[in-house]
């Protein structure tokens, strides 16, 4: 278990490369996989279901499949999904009371996808409830706890992916994506999270919260890792009408390229003054600033760009995203599956009686503001003027992406906070989504990546935005910055979880 | 003063695709309960609509036959409310901008033709069945849901409030009903719910603004169309001449007790929030698609009817009724060219037959055309052996009769096959029965001379003038013929040998 101590913790490329040189087997990492988390488990929380049996049998046929020499570069990689993406025969929660007991008979496009290229599916992360949150607080089993501090959440709504990544238990998880949900967890774990153009992964088993908004993407320790992962997920689905159909791509095309003293001259850096305003705590500023320094050095140029729309990014998220929730949510009724009260009068009170057990304060909170916004009277005041500003809102980053080729800033405004911190403050708690929802909103890629840390070795997240299906770009950009910080190979070593010490380790010694 | 009645009515249309407009499963009926609901059709989490583009190519065969505008882009809409057989807790409909917009049809009633204008027509899903009755007893007292019919595309065609009596009504729905089957868009079967009606009804003075109205649901019958109108109207004028008010509602008709009843107030009527369906991206049509559907459309009704008028001959009333189904004028033209027909006389000799003997008894028995127990080919048959004199009409009757008593029972049994006469059965039934007409000159002269040599009172009585006693003299050559003297030539001889 020596290598594997060393690869599981390490990155996907690497794991993959001990996989086919056979230096360790599939069974080995997954075995040690389920240790970790099974140690994890009562301090980070991230799981809600793990599968160790079905992981383990994955495993064999992984390196099987390596002993006949059929295998990609995902084979025998373990991994597991947020827990809002279906799993065939696995329970699929949502983070709700909801579906506690809901065991999904299909697999979603993405799991499918990453399922036949061979990774090995470990179980199933924490999430905030139905992906409603930035702090993962809000889930039915629990909060996820932040691998960097207990004290702290790991952002949401993806934060159980994102702390099962940042705490070494595995080298990628998938996440999705809604205002933010990959991103700014990733920021708050020191991780990196991908959120890809609106329809390059379809969203077909992907249990809808903001159907227009919604978007899976991956976490992992490195933009390399991110590419590989997506390389798998992204594809045309005829299932969802939303997925677009284009030639395939290789995400790692320009990672792959050689590197030079300047990888990035050429590369036009936007800064949106937007982005650099009063809210922003100090460290995080501070720590981007570095970073964009870093990307100069790399041979990037900056530009000084305008997104003067990007400030009604939040209440439009606020009144579409809850919309589109409240009319998504409606088929947990209690009629053909998921929660029933157990004792009711008639239909009305069987429905009343069962949204209200099996949904959380957050859920209903949003079911009732976009139930609102859609009533008759309040549709134009809301709905539809908050989609007019949408396409302003996208008409800034159209305009903008004609002056660079990314655009650069902070993910989240803050680093980690305290638990319990924002919870009774909705409105604080939706203002950490601050940058990361116009990517939603305008469908664009975006990647955060880990660029460095609070005095409290909090991580901070740099966050890179692309024009639509600019992902080989941005993931380009972060790797190269990748290649020249080492925030990413940083890993939480002390005080925040004893079973560090149990089980030490070190994250990407290569 | 009287009162005028204004009428606008919504038709749910069930278009005939072989699967449902958002999913892959069959949209056969009467399948047992469930087996034909997908997972997207009881709306599990995580499933996506996927549109059927069958059902929106029925869509533009309609917007074409009714000369409406066929939008190039159209949205689909969320329409949101709980309901135990609504799996998403909401439907799929079209809301702002339908796939078609306008257009109209042409109904005929005894006070001639009148267009009836068309709002529009929308694509949207149908829910699935609550079950209350006829659950197994061992359940207890719960209700069942039978999710097959959830998902099943039905266009929804809105008529301007253009109709005024429930005659109008009824003629509306029974040329909408001719035209979505004769387009091959539904199969019009009104049992099983495929062509149900909603009627708009108010009352005014003429010339008044419209009154309020009120909405009869799920008519899915003609006669109940025109009972439910017929009360409605009665209804609302009583209340106002005794100095009521009419409450706009949704009322329900009772066919047991002739009447409608109150369903729910507007003032009860659910916000239904309708919001563009962010899983669908909007309808695009183009031109070419256009084009194609357009390319591929069968002759319509009312360009058929002034054909069969023009070409065949036959009155514009019997074009009308002709082509008043598709299956009917199909079997009509079957018969004028097995026959074949080649002049006036001839269409007009198959028009008589299809219209009268062989839709008699069709409704008689109430077998549709295509398992009719006589087929166009054997109709045709019979009426060569009509037209060439060997059968008169009374004996082509019988004969028409037998080979459709005897073929009845097979047809029904049979549903869907094609009826099963033989070949050749007119000739052996006119054989068997004897039933050869008597033209031969002869033969009717020695019949002629007979029945005047026994009649001498009467020929008598011809002679003083009464000019009834000739078709008593008739009627004793057709006797003595037992039926089968060519009628015509027995006048014909009969008057040559008393005049002279």
């Amino acid at each position: 278990m020596i290598a594997g101590a060393r690869d599981g913790a390490g990155t996907v490329r690497a794991l993959s490369d001990a996989l086919r040189a056979r230096r360790i087997s599939s069974v080995e990492i997954a075995q040690d996989a389920l240790a970790r988390i099974a140690a994890s488990q009562p301090v980070v929380n991230a799981f809600i279901s793990v599968d160790g049996e079905g992981a383990l049998a994955q495993a064999r046929a992984a390196d099987a499949a390596l002993a006949r020499g059929d295998a990609g570069p995902l084979t025998g990689i373990p991994i597991a999904h947020k827990d809002v993406l279906m799993t065939a025969g696995l329970r699929t929660t949502c983070a709700s009371r909801m579906l506690e007991h809901f065991v999904a008979p299909y697999d979603a496009h993405v799991v499918a996808r990453l399922r036949d290229a061979g990774t090995v599916l470990v179980g199933k992360t924490n999430m905030d409830e139905f992906a409603m949150g930035s702090s993962s607080e809000t889930s039915y089993f629990g909060p996820v706890k932040n691998p960097w501090s207990a004290e702290c959440v790991p952002g949401g709504s993806s934060g159980g992916s994102a702390a099962a990544v940042a705490a070494g238990l595995l080298p990628a998880t998938t996440g999705t994506d809604t205002g933010g949900s990959i991103r700014q967890p990733a920021a708050l774990t020191g991780v990196t999270g991908l959120k890809p153009t609106y329809g390059v992964c379809s969203r077909y088993g992907l249990i809808a919260f903001a159907s227009s908004l919604d978007t899976p993407g991956p976490l992992a320790r490195t933009a390399e890792d991110c590419a590989l992962l997506l390389n798998a997920m992204a594809g045309h689905d005829p299932r969802d009408s939303t997925s677009l159909d284009r030639p395939r791509e290789d995400y790692l095309r320009d990672i792959a390229a050689a590197h030079t003293s300047k990888p990035l001259a050429g590369v036009r850096v936007g800064l949106p003054r937007e982005y650099f305003a009063a809210g922003l705590e100090h460290e995080v500023g501070v720590a981007i600033e570095a970073a964009l320094a870093e990307l100069r050095a790399l041979g990037a140029t900056t530009v000084d760009i305008a997104l003067p729309m990007v400030e009604h990014a939040v209440p439009v998220y606020y009144v579409i995203a809850p919309a589109e929730a409240s009319s998504n949510l409606s088929r947990f009724d209690g009629v053909r599956y998921g929660h029933r009260a157990a004792r009711y009068g008639d239909l009305a009170d069987m429905y009343c009686r069962t949204r209200a057990e099996g949904f959380g304060a957050e859920v209903k909170r949003r079911i009732l503001v976009g139930t609102y916004v859609l009533s008759h009277g309040y549709y134009d005041a809301y709905y539809l003027q908050a989609q007019k500003v949408r396409r302003l809102i996208a008409q800034d980053f159209v305009r903008a992406f004609e002056r660079c080729d990314v655009i650069a800033g902070p993910t989240a405004p803050t680093c980690a906070f305290t638990i319990g911190a924002k919870a009774d403050d909705p409105v604080q708690m939706y203002l950490n989504d601050i940058f990361t929802i116009a990517a939603n909103l305008t469908g664009m890629p975006a990647i955060s990546v880990p660029c460095g840390f609070t005095a409290q070795s909090l991580p901070i997240g740099l966050q890179l935005q692309g024009n639509h299906f600019g992902e080989a770009r941005i993931l380009n950009v972060a790797h190269r910055f990748q290649q020249a910080t080492d925030w990413h190979r940083r890993t939480p070593k002390s005080g925040s979880a004893q079973y560090f010490a149990a089980h030490s380790y070190e994250t990407g010694a290569r | 003063m009287t009162w005028e009645i204004v009428i606008g009515i919504e038709t749910h249309t069930q278009l005939s695709t072989a699967s449902k407009i958002f999913s892959g499963a069959s949209t056969a009926f009467g399948a047992p309960p469930n087996s034909q609901a997908s997972a997207v059709d009881i709306a599990l989490p995580g499933v996506l609509p996927v549109l059927n583009r069958g059902a929106v190519e029925r869509a533009i065969r309609f917007g074409i036959a009714v000369g409406g505008t066929i939008n190039r882009r159209s949205v689909f809409a969320r329409k949101n409310y709980f309901y135990p057989d609504l799996p998403k807790g909401y439907q799929i409909s079209q809301y702002e901008i339908p796939v078609v917009q306008g257009g109209s049809v042409t109904i005929t009633t005894h006070a001639g033709e009148k267009h009836i204008r068309l709002t529009r027509a929308h694509l949207e899903e149908d829910a699935g069945k609550s079950l209350h009755e006829g659950l197994p007893p061992d359940l207890g007292d719960v209700s069942g849901i039978d999710l097959n019919r959830a998902g099943t595309p039905l266009l929804e065609i809105v008529s301007e409030p253009d109709l005024s009596s429930a005659a109008e009504a009824v003629a509306y729905a029974k040329t909408l009903h001719a035209l979505v089957t004769w387009i091959g868009i539904c199969d019009g079967d009104m049992q099983e719910g495929n062509f149900r009606c909603d009627a708009n009804v108010s009352v005014r003075k003429p010339g008044a603004p419209l009154g309020t109205r009120c909405e009869i649901k799920n008519l899915n019958s003609f006669r109940f169309l025109a009972q439910a109108i017929e009360f409605e109207a009665r209804r609302q004028v009583e209340l106002i001449e005794d100095g009521g008010r009419v409450v706009q509602e949704t009322r329900l008709y009772d066919p047991e007790r002739n009447e409608t009843r109150s369903m729910r107030s507007k003032e009860d009527a659910q916000d239904y929030r309708y919001f563009p369906d962010p899983d669908l991206p909007p309808l695009t049509i183009d031109d070419a698609w256009i084009a194609r559907t357009r390319a591929a459309m069968p002759e319509l009704p009312a360009a058929m009817r002034a054909r069969l008028v023009a070409q065949h001959g036959i009155t514009d009333y019997d074009a009308a009724q002709l082509t008043g189904s598709r299956e009917l004028v199909d079997y009509y033209e079957g018969v004028c060219a097995a026959l074949p027909a080649t002049d006036a006389a001839s269409h007009k000799l198959v028009a008589n037959w299809v219209l009268g003997e062989f839709q008699a008894a069709r409704n008689r028995d109430g077998v549709a055309v295509a398992v009719a127990p006589v087929g166009p080919a054997r109709l045709a048959e019979l009426l060569r052996r009509v037209a060439d004199g060997t059968l008169s009409g009374k004996m082509a009757k019988d004969v028409f009769d037998e080979m459709w008593r005897a073929n009845r029972d097979v047809a029904v049994q049979l549903t869907g096959v094609a009826a099963g006469v033989e070949a050749g059965m007119v000739d052996v039934i006119i054989e068997r029965r004897g039933l050869r007409q008597i033209s031969d000159e002869h033969a009717i002269e020695a019949l002629v001379d007979r029945v005047i040599a026994a009649n001498g009172a009467i020929v008598a009585e011809f002679r003083a003038g009464k000019d009834k006693a000739f078709n008593a003299l008739v009627g004793q050559v057709m006797k003595a013929s037992k039926g089968k003297a060519n009628p015509a030539q027995v006048n014909e001889m009969l008057r040559q040998r008393l005049s002279s």
